[in-house]
């Protein structure tokens, strides 16, 4: 689905990614763990096209479409999703009036007609409940007052909406308690399907115990230097993030 | 006496003595002649008027202006789709009562300005020019000495109109000069809703200097929403006395869409207890449009309650500037008083000043007041996108979202999706 080939990119002329390879297929959830400033929410960043980053080698190729050519939007159209660390708080716009912008503006995308009124309201009724999203937040200003549990709620709402076929959750446990990641980690489950596939960043083990990972790759210093099983990350929690600063000290 | 040299200000007012106000009675003959006087200890304010600082008016002090006439003009441009309301319109400072449109209704009085001067009412006299006189602002003193014609509106006590009331104010030609004047008093337990439109019909450098009084009595409630609209090409200077009694309601809304220079100068003085005030504020500034809103809000009694919010988008080469000042006297003890200023610059080069002021002379009160002026939230715009929302779209919603809640208190719908209408316009 996805291949990340050598990427390399930096901000403001400082090198964070230095060569990432990653492979994954549809039906697989993928995990990547690393220590604080490893270039975890660097490489959700560059695959999601946030402008700051500078991509200076490699190629990124999404369903064989080069997706570093594409704007945010259109990578988003093609069926990427990233669930925010840090949900972006907007006063005055409504959560399901921009989601209907973003879903009839992916259907143009595709050729196909704009979403009914009907399907529309059946459609939030549905995945507002997969989160346990009270459907009064869901006709809120988005994320506004929300929240950090429902911030997060709402970005597994929206990723249950948009209908993704990658959806990179970038530390979505942060901040989180044990039922609300518990819910979180239902929803995506429940989304699970073999046509797509899901990153899930994150710097702790907990999350993978509800979201069981196919691999696990720990990133250090903008490369991947481990990847295993799901046993790794229980390793990782059990060894420390000094286990591999020490095996592979630059 | 005959060396001495006429100043820019004695040059402007020559324009007006064309205008002949001799059938007036000579109550008001003799207003006009207090004013004239008044006229003689000002002068034009220059950068160096603190009150006055940031809106310069070479514009309007070197055109030479004639004096705007009565016009047949087109009205279907200016009405507001699916409004239900009384037409009043006014071109150039005059009234036009074959394009209106006045339902009668029992216990209320519209008219012209002049003809109400002439009708012995008690009500007119106490109040017209009641709330203006002395205050030693030049523009208001002109027109207080030159104004030509306008509309009148009373509602007796206790009446409730059941229309609100549309004046449009057209003013047309180059370099016109229009002084229109209008009052309102709602008596007691009176309710009345008023949209006065500002526009233009064609022409450009004409120039509007609009005084408008409202006098609102004892539990009685006035709303009244300015659109300006008028152009970037003209100018306009505008100032609204409101006077407010015991138990009143009073809430202004003014949109500003465009203009080479508008000034707005209102001032509402809250002189009894347990009022509730209400000024709201949008304008949206392109190309080299410069928009001046000054607001003064007086609490002199106890238990009143004030909300001011005014908000900004300013593109291109446009300014803004906001000064908004609320008093709150010795007496006026358990003021609650909030009041803010909100900008948004789209451009490099779109420039705001912005002045909240507090003055507090009382111990026990609730004020705040605050002012914000900053760029499209970066971080939001890539949320929207990372959604599928192009950017454009994306920009969109934000401005539209900014705006829109600038005049959430427009109590009239189909005001509120004329202005809903006008901003999506702007920003598609």
């Amino acid at each position: 689905m996805i291949k990340i080939k050598n990427l390399h990119a930096s901000i403001d002329g400082k090198e964070i990614l230095k060569g990432i390879n990653l492979e994954i297929k549809a039906g697989e959830v993928h995990a990547i763990m690393g220590p604080n400033g490893s270039g975890k929410s660097t490489l959700s960043s560059v695959l999601a096209g946030r402008e700051e980053y500078e991509v200076t080698e490699g190629s990124v190729s999404f369903d064989g479409k080069d997706i570093l050519e594409l704007s945010p939007e259109d990578r988003a159209r093609e069926g990427l999703f990233l669930a925010f660390q840090y949900p972006v708080e907007i006063p005055g716009v409504s959560n399901i009036n921009f989601l209907k912008t973003a879903i009839n503006e992916t259907r143009a995308y595709k050729g196909m007609e704009p979403v009914s009124a009907k399907e529309f309201l059946a459609l939030v009724k549905e995945k507002s409940a997969l989160v346990e999203l009270d459907s009064k937040l869901a006709n809120r200003s988005v994320n506004e007052g929300f929240s950090g549990g429902e911030k997060k709620r709402n970005e597994i709402f929206q990723m249950a909406m948009l209908e993704p076929k990658l959806a990179i959750l970038d530390e979505t446990d942060s901040g989180l308690d044990i039922d609300a990641l518990r819910i979180v980690a239902n929803g995506v489950n429940k989304l699970k399907s073999p046509n797509n596939a899901t990153i899930v960043i994150t710097h702790y083990q907990r999350l993978l115990d509800y979201i069981v990972p196919d691999f696990v790759h720990v990133l250090y210093n903008g490369k991947i230097v481990k990847t295993g099983g799901k046993e790794l990350a229980l390793e990782l929690e059990e060894k420390g993030y000094d286990w591999i600063k020490g095996e592979f000290k630059v | 006496m005959t060396t001495a040299e006429l100043t820019k200000k004695d040059k402007f007012l020559t324009v007006f003595s064309s205008l002949d106000f001799k059938s007036e009675p000579e109550h008001y003959a003799q207003l006009r002649k207090e004013a004239e006087a008044e006229l003689l200890t000002l002068d034009f304010p220059t950068s160096k008027t603190e009150y006055w600082k940031y809106t310069r008016l070479g514009k309007i002090t070197n055109n030479n202006f004639q004096i705007g006439k009565v016009e047949q003009v087109d009205i279907k441009p200016f009405l507001i789709p699916n409004l239900d309301a009384n037409l009043l319109v006014v071109v150039n400072g005059f009234f036009m009562e074959e394009l209106s449109q006045i339902a009668s209704q029992n216990g209320i009085t519209v008219s012209s300005l002049s003809k109400a001067k002439t009708q012995n009412s008690t009500v007119f006299a106490k109040h017209f020019n009641q709330y203006t006189q002395n205050k030693s602002e030049l523009f208001l003193a002109i027109n207080n000495a030159f104004h030509t014609d306008g509309i009148y509106i009373e509602l007796a006590k206790n009446t409730t109109a059941e229309k609100p009331y549309h004046i449009i104010n057209i003013t047309t030609e180059n370099n016109s000069i229009s002084q229109s004047r209008n009052l309102f008093v709602s008596s007691a337990g009176s309710e009345v809703k008023i949209i006065e439109s500002f526009v233009n019909a064609n022409g450009s450098e004409n120039f509007i200097n609009n005084v408008t009084e409202i006098y609102v009595a004892e539990n009685s409630m006035v709303e009244y929403n300015k659109i300006q609209d008028k152009k970037d090409t003209n100018f306009s200077i505008s100032t609204e006395q409101v006077y407010q009694q015991a138990n009143s309601n009073f809430a202004i809304n003014t949109a500003t869409f465009n203009g080479a220079l508008v000034r707005n100068n209102l001032n509402i003085e809250v002189d009894a207890s347990n009022c509730e005030t209400s000024l709201s504020g949008l304008y949206l500034g392109k190309n080299k449009d410069h928009i001046d809103n000054h607001t003064v809000v007086d609490h002199k009694k106890p238990h009143c309650n004030s909300f001011e919010v005014y908000k900004g988008i300013l593109d291109d080469e446009s300014t803004g500037v906001f000064n908004g000042k609320v008093f709150v006297r010795q007496d006026a003890q358990k003021t609650n008083a909030f009041q803010q200023n909100n900008n948004i610059l789209l451009s490099d080069n779109a420039v705001m000043n912005s002045k909240p002021e507090l003055e507090i002379y009382a111990d026990d009160v609730k004020c705040s007041h605050g002012s914000t002026t900053g760029q499209i939230d970066d971080e939001a715009i890539f949320y929207l996108q990372s959604r599928g929302v192009g950017r454009k779209s994306a920009l969109n919603l934000m401005i539209n979202a900014f705006a829109k809640d600038a005049l959430e208190k427009v109590t009239i719908e189909a005001l509120q999706e004329y202005i809903d209408a006008k901003i999506e316009e702007r920003f598609a």
